[in-house]
């Protein structure tokens, strides 16, 4: 440790971490979830199969362990007879991708819209904040969906209109942050020393909002897979041959009764993958949140 | 108002349901909601099972599990020798149906056909807007519109159309469900109340079926009509039960909640087969679903390059996972069940090899081209999106970079008819009746460019036979015109033909007497359950 | 109160134009011509095009368009649908009780099991209960609803037979539908065995509505009893020798109650959303499934109205929760 390092009291990220790492559900979270990005990462090198060829002599094969599986497809195949196992790896891309857009998209326009809310306040913050009321007003995926059906559906529409359904919640949170500090000694300290009204919103009062965001952002990360998904279910999400999880299940509809593998499959990756965000999520909100940690 | 007649219609049944024990059901579940319940209007065939099938009759009508044409409403019918009128003498003694609604007063009469087809031909007549948004699509699109200059009222029981041209064809228009005849008394009553809406809402005809009630989007309750003219059927009451989702179906079928199911999922079929609860019946379906190239664009403009292409699609490998056994390899535009069908054109050769070395020949190389894929499902492809995907593995295999597109259907429609349209149009064809013009004209002729006819083929040859197909009367000499066109068409390859589709039927094993039709309607004609 | 109340729905008006012009300019957005699907493969003449599109009123400027819109509004004109031709707010009215239907019966479902789970979980923090009991939480908080359906259908419906595939009541049963209330109208029939028959087409539905409400309600209970345990005043009524029952009964449950109602009434706006893929997955005919088919069969009328309309009664649900919350919470003071 340097110098530097000892002269300061100890770091806020690592009291976090502590308290981070202190829950048990939160680590496996934290390890399911590396495993994931590990596998998204170098799905290409180890997928069995390219997720797009169809095995034209072996379509609905059942998993390995099943009665006529093959260990050339351990999960299976799907109706036109690509690898199950395949897919669901490099899906794994896309629902990762789609988490990151989706919050850093929501994330930077609700943090800019609740800033200029909270810290311009008057007129503005009143439109602003009803522009935000009336988009709650809509069930969020429904309101995805006819975004998405002016958009036209691709996944990457898909995930500008849910992050357009995330930003009243960032907006919200921001702007309510911003309000509770605005008032606080160190702001006014720092205006009077004549620091710039840009500086004051991004250098001195966002830091000190940014934990409920981070844990805003978690849960938007996990709903944003499930949305998706259900875009995708229904048709309106990434289109295939896109290994996305949603889209493999609306195609996988038909064989509910007679390949459930195909069905049971991707929704098992979904679910999995949002425990893990979320487990992530608690851990954090705890380790933030002063008012739950444990003494 | 609506909900007390509801009331003693239900009411009425209740206590007839009480009183016999036995009654016969039918419950048929339908794969959508109909859109309405007066036919002319719309062009669904789900609309068209529940109201014109139902409840309604046409003057002339399609003989069950045929496309051969019987008497209906009229008994019989004559062109006169110069193509100018059609006469038809009606059936005397038919009764409109009783309803909770209506009462009618007289049998069906030449005053009722008039109103049933002036109402959408005359754009003065009280009836042409009744609701708002109604158009008479297929008054229009079968030239009726435009063909049919008045409907004379020779007497109580003949009616004259008077024609603006010769034309044989508009005869084949009469048996389709925008024929269906509805009461003029009825509407008239309707028209005095200020209810003019509900004729689309509370049917009133003269077929085999009475319309009882309609629980929006779940089920639509008919019973028998006892005075229906071509004598009471063997069930009690008919149930539509709507259900969308084909597995729901499927799992209803087999617990016993539906009788008989339209539409099943492919991947079932060999298992419904299995059941020995079910009877699954299979005919080929009167559609054809076609790979459309853009034959005014390089390279599509070389027929050459168009049948290389072909050859490198694996027919086989898609009508077997697409359609999975409910499809069979598609050679001509027209489908096996038509009668001017050509059974000597040569089947499909996949050779990715041959392909390679022909599209290399004609100097296409590196070719990158696009496949629309249509965004929904039709009886002539279960599948677009499957399908493409495998076309597109297919053209990659012979070194041809196809990438997929898809819109919204409405703009898929517009779009893929385009002049200027790029790449090649998954898309299909229902015939509306039997003749073959339905196909082969409306879908290759020169003047379908620009809109219905996709690859904007105009063939000098193949057009002047189906115009000439057209003004014939004699059936032989048409059969040989449109073999001859068939041959061409196949020669020139301005489609891939991908498959006719089979419509599978299954049903609960007591059900008998039920007939499949060639075009695709759902009838219970005849229809008991033992 | 009653100030507070008004003040409230005068709020709701500014916000309820803004809600019209979202929804007009949502439809103005959409790409494609519904016009032109009315005729399918088959097409359209140019005139008839022309014709269609000015008895829609699509061939005025926007602006008019939107006033004609806003005028109908006033009349509780909805407009009319493409495909069936009939008033939207008709077609609303004929669905809208099988949606509120399986969400009061998915709102109780959870509440009552949320709730319950919840403070056993925060009485008996740590103990196995606690530990299955959020365990189960995050789960269903995570399960995207949808395959969640399909397996319940799979395993109930097609393996077991114990549940109907879908619908709202079984097909032999026929009498008025008065209320549009299935069980209401069921027990109101006097029908032998149709009260139990929409009772068992209810079940699935309501338990993969409540799912994520249910996981949702538990954990926010839990923390709030936790909280509210922990409280100075709890420590008291302890010392003062109240029984651990009466502890957590009297004091701690009133006041966990406060943010649980919030939570409910905001699960509300959450259950109209998995409205749309319960109802299209059991194939039960509320407004989620009618919208979907609106939005694919592009029929302009019904998205727009069907979205106001949706939104307006989630207004009017958050507005009872505020009034509500302040029946629960006797410190809210409205002023």
């Amino acid at each position: 440790m340097s110098v530097a390092d000892t002269e300061k009291p100890i770091s806020p990220l690592v009291e976090n971490w502590h308290y981070f790492t202190h829950s048990r559900g939160a680590l496996v979270g934290l390890i399911v979830f590396m495993f994931m990005v590990v596998v998204a990462l170098i799905s290409p090198w180890i997928a069995p199969h390219d997720p797009a060829v169809q095995y034209r002599d072996a379509f609905l094969v059942p998993p390995v362990w099943e009665d006529g599986g093959q260990w050339k497809f351990i999960l299976g195949t799907d109706s036109v007879g690509r690898d199950l196992l395949s897919r669901i790896m490099v899906g794994a891309r896309y629902s990762l991708l789609i988490g990151l857009v989706v919050v850093a998209m929501s994330l930077t326009s609700g943090i800019v819209v609740g800033l200029i809310a909270g810290f311009v306040g008057g007129r503005t913050d009143t439109i602003i904040m009803r522009i935000m009321d009336i988009l709650l007003a809509f069930p969020s995926l429904l309101l995805a969906l006819v975004l998405v059906a002016i958009l036209g559906p691709s996944l990457f529409n898909a995930m500008i209109a849910i992050a357009v359904t995330n930003l009243p919640h960032f907006s919200r949170l921001t702007r309510g942050e911003v309000m509770g500090q605005k008032g606080l000694d160190y702001v006014t300290a720092t205006r009077v020393a004549g620091a710039s009204r840009l500086r004051l919103m991004f250098r001195t009062i966002l830091p000190n909002c940014l934990a409920p965001l981070i844990v805003q952002g978690t849960l938007a990360f996990s709903n944003a897979i499930l949305d998706a998904a259900a875009l995708g279910f229904l048709g309106m999400g990434a289109q295939p041959p896109t290994p996305e999880w949603g889209t493999m299940l609306a195609d996988a509809r038909e064989y509910i009764t007679s390949a459930w593998w195909v069905v049971t499959m991707p929704g098992l990756a979904i679910l999995v993958t949002v425990i893990a965000i979320n487990l992530i999520g608690d851990g954090l909100r705890d380790a933030l949140d002063p008012k739950l940690k444990r003494s | 108002m609506k909900r007390t007649q509801l009331f003693t219609t239900t009411a009425v049944l209740t206590l007839g349901l009480a009183a016999a024990a036995q009654a016969q059901t039918l419950v048929y579940c339908l794969e959508g909601s109909p859109e309405g319940f007066d036919p002319a209007p719309y062009t669904a065939g789900t609309t068209f099972d529940a109201s014109s099938h139902a409840v309604y009759d046409q003057l002339i009508e399609f003989a069950p599990g045929s496309t051969d044409t019987v008497p209906g409403l009229a008994e019989s019918w004559e062109v006169a020798d110069d193509g100018l009128s059609i006469t038809f003498h009606l059936r005397e003694g038919v009764k409109f149906q009783t309803t909770s609604y209506f009462t009618p007063t007289r049998d069906m009469n030449a005053d009722d056909v008039i109103f049933s087809f002036m109402r959408q031909l005359d754009k003065d007549h009280p009836w042409y807007a009744y609701a708002p948004g109604i158009s008479w699509e297929y008054a229009d699109s079968t030239g009726m519109t435009s063909g049919v200059s008045e409907i004379v009222r020779v007497d109580d029981h003949t009616v004259r159309f008077e024609l603006t041209r010769p034309d044989v064809t508009l005869l084949s228009a009469i048996p389709m469900d925008f024929g269906s005849i509805m009461s003029k008394e009825y509407a008239d009553q309707l028209e005095a109340a200020g209810t003019m809406e509900r004729l689309n809402t509370h049917p009133v005809g003269t077929g085999p079926f009475t319309f009882l009630d309609y629980q929006q989007d779940a089920v639509i309750r008919y019973e028998t009509f006892q005075d229906y003219w071509n004598g009471a059927q063997p069930i009690d009451n008919l149930v539509m039960a709507i259900t969308i989702d084909p597995g729901v179906r499927q799992q209803k079928l087999i617990a016993g909640e539906c009788d008989i199911i339209p539409y099943p999922n492919p991947s079932d079929i060999a298992s419904l087969q299995e059941n020995s609860d079910l009877t699954v019946m299979q005919q080929e379906g009167f559609n054809v679903g076609y790979l459309a190239y853009n034959t005014l664009q390089p390279p599509f403009d070389n027929a050459a390059v168009r049948r290389a292409l072909n050859m490198a699609i694996n027919q086989d490998a898609i009508v077997d996972a697409v359609f999975q056994g409910t499809g069979r390899a598609a050679v001509s535009p027209l489908p096996p069940t038509s009668w001017a069908f050509n059974a000597d054109l040569p089947a499909h050769v996949y050779d990715p090899e041959a392909a390679r070395a022909a599209l290399e020949a004609e100097g296409v190389t590196g070719l990158s081209m696009k496949i629309w894929a249509m965004p929904v499902q039709r009886p002539y492809n279960p599948n677009a999106r499957r399908m493409a995907e495998m076309i597109q593995a297919d053209f990659a295999a012979v070194g041809v970079d196809a990438e997929i597109v898809s819109m919204e259907w409405g703009e898929y429609l517009a779009q893929s008819g385009e002049i200027d349209r790029d790449g090649a149009v998954l898309l299909g064809w229902t015939g509306d009746n039997a003749d073959p013009d339905n196909f082969l004209g409306v879908l290759l002729g020169c003047d379908g460019v620009g809109s219905n006819n996709r690859a904007q083929w105009c063939d000098e040859d193949f057009d002047n036979l189906i115009q000439e197909a057209r003004v014939t009367a004699d059936e032989s000499a048409r059969l040989e015109m449109y073999l001859q066109a068939q041959e061409i068409f196949a020669e020139e390859a301005p489609w891939f033909t991908v498959a006719n589709s089979v419509v599978t039927m299954p049903m609960r094993a007591n059900v008998t007497g039920y007939v499949q039709d060639p075009l695709g309607m759902h009838r219970f004609l005849g229809v008991s359950k033992d | 109160m009653l100030r507070f109340t008004l003040n409230r729905l005068l709020l709701m008006i500014p916000t309820f134009i803004g809600l019209t012009l979202i929804a007009f300019v949502f439809i103005r957005l959409l790409p494609g011509d519904p016009v032109l699907l009315l005729a399918g493969e088959r097409g359209m003449s140019a005139e008839r095009h022309a014709e269609l599109l000015a008895q829609f009123g699509f061939d005025q400027p926007y602006w008019r368009q939107y006033l004609d819109y806003l005028t109908g509004l006033m009349q509780a004109d909805f407009g009319i649908s493409f495909s069936t031709k009939r008033p939207v707010l008709e077609e609303f009215m004929a669905r809208f009780p099988a949606t509120l239907e399986l969400s009061i019966c998915a709102i109780i479902l959870a509440s009552v099991l949320g709730i319950t789970a919840g403070i056993i979980a925060a009485v008996k923090r740590g103990s196995w209960f606690d530990q299955i009991t959020m365990g189960g939480a995050l789960v269903g908080y995570s399960m995207p609803i949808f395959w969640w359906a399909l397996l319940l259908i799979i395993l109930f419906s097609a393996k077991l037979g114990w549940t109907p595939v879908s619908g709202r009541l079984g097909l032999m049963y026929f009498f008025p539908h008065k209320t549009g209330f299935m069980l209401v109208d069921s027990l109101m029939s006097g029908e032998k065995g149709a009260f139990a028959s929409a009772v068992r087409h209810l079940i699935l539905p309501t338990v993969v509505l409540a799912t994520i409400p249910l996981a949702v309600i538990a954990r926010q209970t839990r923390s709030a009893m936790l909280e509210v345990l922990g409280e100075v005043y709890m420590m008291t009524a302890r010392s003062k020798g109240l029984s651990p029952a009466r502890v957590v009964g009297l004091h701690a449950l009133r006041n966990a109650l406060i943010p649980v109602v919030t939570t409910i009434g905001l699960q509300v706006s959450v259950m109209m959303g998995g409205a749309i893929l319960t109802e299209t997955i059991f194939s039960w005919p509320g407004i989620g499934k009618w919208m979907i088919d609106a939005i694919t069969r592009r029929d302009y009328q019904v998205v727009q109205g069907g979205l106001l309309l949706i939104a307006l009664f989630v207004m009017i649900v958050n507005l009872i929760v505020d009034l509500l919350y302040g029946l629960v919470n006797p410190r809210v003071r409205y002023d």
